[in-house]
């Protein structure tokens, strides 16, 4: 660096120096961001192995410089729980949009979640499938339109948005859920620490830690980044609330 | 030499895997091979492999993928329904390369069809199964020892070309009880480096993936499967052969047929009639360079395929024989077991018609 020159922000070591492929203001960009920040700050880079999904994140491992693997359509966390069965020791954690763990692979994801398995979720929630041109997700908002719902989700028809963090912090099994969002610079920072949370719950071996993500998708919502913000605030955050729905007792942490 | 017992085919498959160094154990019960997972779950607390009663045959399969793919030596067995279901996972296990035991216990089909034993999982087997241009390795035990013995083989094949493997066997062989020798355990030691085990400082990270998005990457990925598909081809054709050094009549069947047709060889060289027995071992790579060799052969009237089907595998001895030889079949279905004396008689009348 420069003499006089002081570093005061860089990319995590632990993110590829790759051009990244998602669209401008997307949250995949800022999650990945995120999650090897926090891998780089744990110091768990060598330990770390993650599982990325069908959906825009599939090239996840371009951008993460962790060993990976790349799981069919749905079925993440049935991979996660192979590699962490296993691998005990590592941290382990799958990467899913909402068609991926919330349609396609909700039996896997449910049934990780009840077994338990020690390995840390995070959930991008988009409300739409980004990757395939912006259908219907299983967390489209009533009314909201998408090319598969061009007149808006008809819940009479289609039933109501689901809430994964609400249903999966039913289960006994489950240590941590929280949803997040990184809209603003201080969501962002409470996405990081929930982040950080569910990766040292995993390595108290505390059970299932869910983070999901309150995101966004400008392209399949066809807003600019800016007007996807509004959209958040307006609309997701009221029926997707960010807060903390469980979390492990303070004698185990 | 090894341990003698006397076991059922599913449960000397699952003493076969512990000894030859189980690491994970995925699966979802379906007869007739619900007693592998009964037998594991059975054995569990004396060794330290995983075990994971799945939500479906889809989640078992990519608990394979991931458990595979972070080195383990990993085994699901499943029936034909179960076996369908697994055909997504499989070809991302071939795909990505990772190495994945895996055992079909057939039982007769279409759709949940019925639970006797059956060999109607052929196509499905050999011609790949899932989407996309590959193929696992197909074994096909014809006794509990072979159970046993192709389960060794198997996990070997399996790390060797770093291929998902097939053992291909059927309800009645799952199920029926013989003396089987057991080998000593072995002490695995897997040595894979291309796992997802964690990115350490003295290598690039590993990731396992089955995507190519540009079509020159997709089709060089293709041709690196097709080259390990030769390797395979040439080097791990298995076969068997009875009494067919003077036949002029050779039976082609695999499995539990093939033990039928011993007898129907039997039955027959006591009447006079020249008839010799060929098993293939490997279903995929099938023996067609040696019933090639045969039909060259002035000596050989015609084959005769004889499977527990609607005739799957006598496509390939035709693509074998070439048209330079007859090539019959006689088959059943629904899990019914031909007699010898059935097929016996069937020959018959074809030999006095050729
Ligand atoms: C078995 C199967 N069915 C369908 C698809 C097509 N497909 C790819 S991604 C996707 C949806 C992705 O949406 P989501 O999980 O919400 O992720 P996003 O792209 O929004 O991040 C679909 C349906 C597929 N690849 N495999
Ligand atoms: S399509 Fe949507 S989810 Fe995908 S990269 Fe673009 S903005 Fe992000």
């Amino acid at each position: 660096m420069k003499k006089g020159y002081k570093l005061i922000y860089q990319r995590p070591k632990t993110l590829t120096d790759t051009r990244i492929n998602y669209c401008p203001g997307c949250f995949h960009t800022t999650m990945h961001k995120l999650l090897m920040e926090v891998v780089d700050e744990m110091g768990i880079q060598e330990k770390t192995v993650g599982v990325c999904p069908v959906g825009c994140s599939v090239f996840a491992y371009n951008y993460m410089n962790v060993d990976m693997q790349e799981a069919a359509h749905g079925r993440a966390a049935a991979v996660a729980t192979g590699i962490k069965r296993m691998l005990p020791d590592r941290y382990v954690f799958s990467y899913q949009g909402d068609g991926d763990l919330a349609a396609i692979g909700t039996a896997e994801t449910l049934h990780a979640c009840n077994r338990g398995e020690n390995f840390t979720f995070i959930f991008i929630n988009n409300g739409i499938y980004g990757m395939t041109g912006g259908q219907m997700a299983p967390t489209t908002l009533e009314g909201q339109k998408t090319t598969t719902s061009p007149y808006g989700r008809d819940v009479e028809k289609i039933g109501m948005p689901l809430k994964m963090a609400e249903i999966v912090s039913q289960f006994d099994r489950v240590a941590y859920v929280e949803r997040v969002s990184c809209n603003t610079p201080a969501n962002s920072r409470k996405a990081k620490k929930a982040l950080r949370n569910a990766l040292e719950y995993q390595g108290k071996k505390l059970g299932t830690t869910f983070i999901e993500v309150a995101s966004n998708c400008p392209s399949g919502w066809k807003m600019t980044p800016e007007e996807s913000l509004k959209w958040l605030e307006d609309k997701v955050f009221p029926y997707y609330p960010l807060k903390v729905f469980k979390k492990p007792d303070k004698k185990e942490v | 030499m090894g341990e003698l017992r006397l076991m059922k085919g599913n449960e000397a498959l699952g003493e076969a895997a512990i000894r030859a160094g189980l690491q994970g154990y995925f699966g979802y019960p379906i007869t007739p091979q619900s007693e592998v997972i009964e037998y594991l779950a059975q054995q569990e607390p004396k060794h330290n492999y995983v075990l994971i009663q799945a939500e479906s045959e889809l989640a078992a399969v990519n608990m394979m993928y991931g458990a595979g793919g972070a080195g383990a030596r990993v085994l699901t067995t499943t029936s034909s329904p179960g076996f369908s279901l697994m055909q997504e996972g499989i070809s991302y296990i071939a795909s990505a390369e990772i190495p994945c035991l895996f055992c079909n216990v057939v039982r007769g089909g279409p759709g949940l069809g019925t639970i006797q034993p059956s060999q109607s999982d052929y196509f499905q087997s050999t011609k790949g199964g899932g989407h996309g241009d590959y193929h696992t390795i197909v074994l096909a035990p014809n006794s509990v020892q072979e159970m046993v013995d192709f389960v060794y083989l198997g996990f070997e094949l399996a790390d060797k070309y770093r291929t998902p493997v097939t053992i291909l066997t059927d309800g009645a062989i799952g199920q029926m009880m013989e003396k089987v020798e057991l080998p000593d355990p072995i002490e695995y030691k897997p040595d894979k480096p291309w796992a997802t085990t964690g990115k350490t400082k003295d290598r690039e990270r590993n990731i396992l993936t089955s995507l190519y998005i540009q079509s020159e990457d997709m089709e060089k990925k293709n041709q690196v499967l097709q080259k390990k598909y030769d390797q395979i081809k040439k080097n791990e054709v298995r076969f068997d052969e009875y009494k067919i050094k003077d036949a002029d009549i050779i039976i082609v069947s695999f499995g539990l047929t093939s033990r039928v047709t011993r007898k129907t060889v039997d039955m027959g060289r006591k009447k006079g009639m020249k008839v010799g027995l060929f098993r293939p071992q490997t279903l995929w790579p099938f023996p067609w360079e040696k019933l090639e060799q045969y039909a060259e052969e002035d000596r050989i009237k015609f084959f005769i395929s004889v499977e527990m089907n609607a005739g799957q595998m006598v496509e390939d001895v035709k693509l074998a024989v070439c048209g330079k030889k007859p090539v019959h079949f006689y088959g059943r279905m629904g899990g019914i077991v031909p007699a010898h004396d059935e097929i016996y008689n069937h020959i018959q009348k074809l030999s006095e018609k050729e």
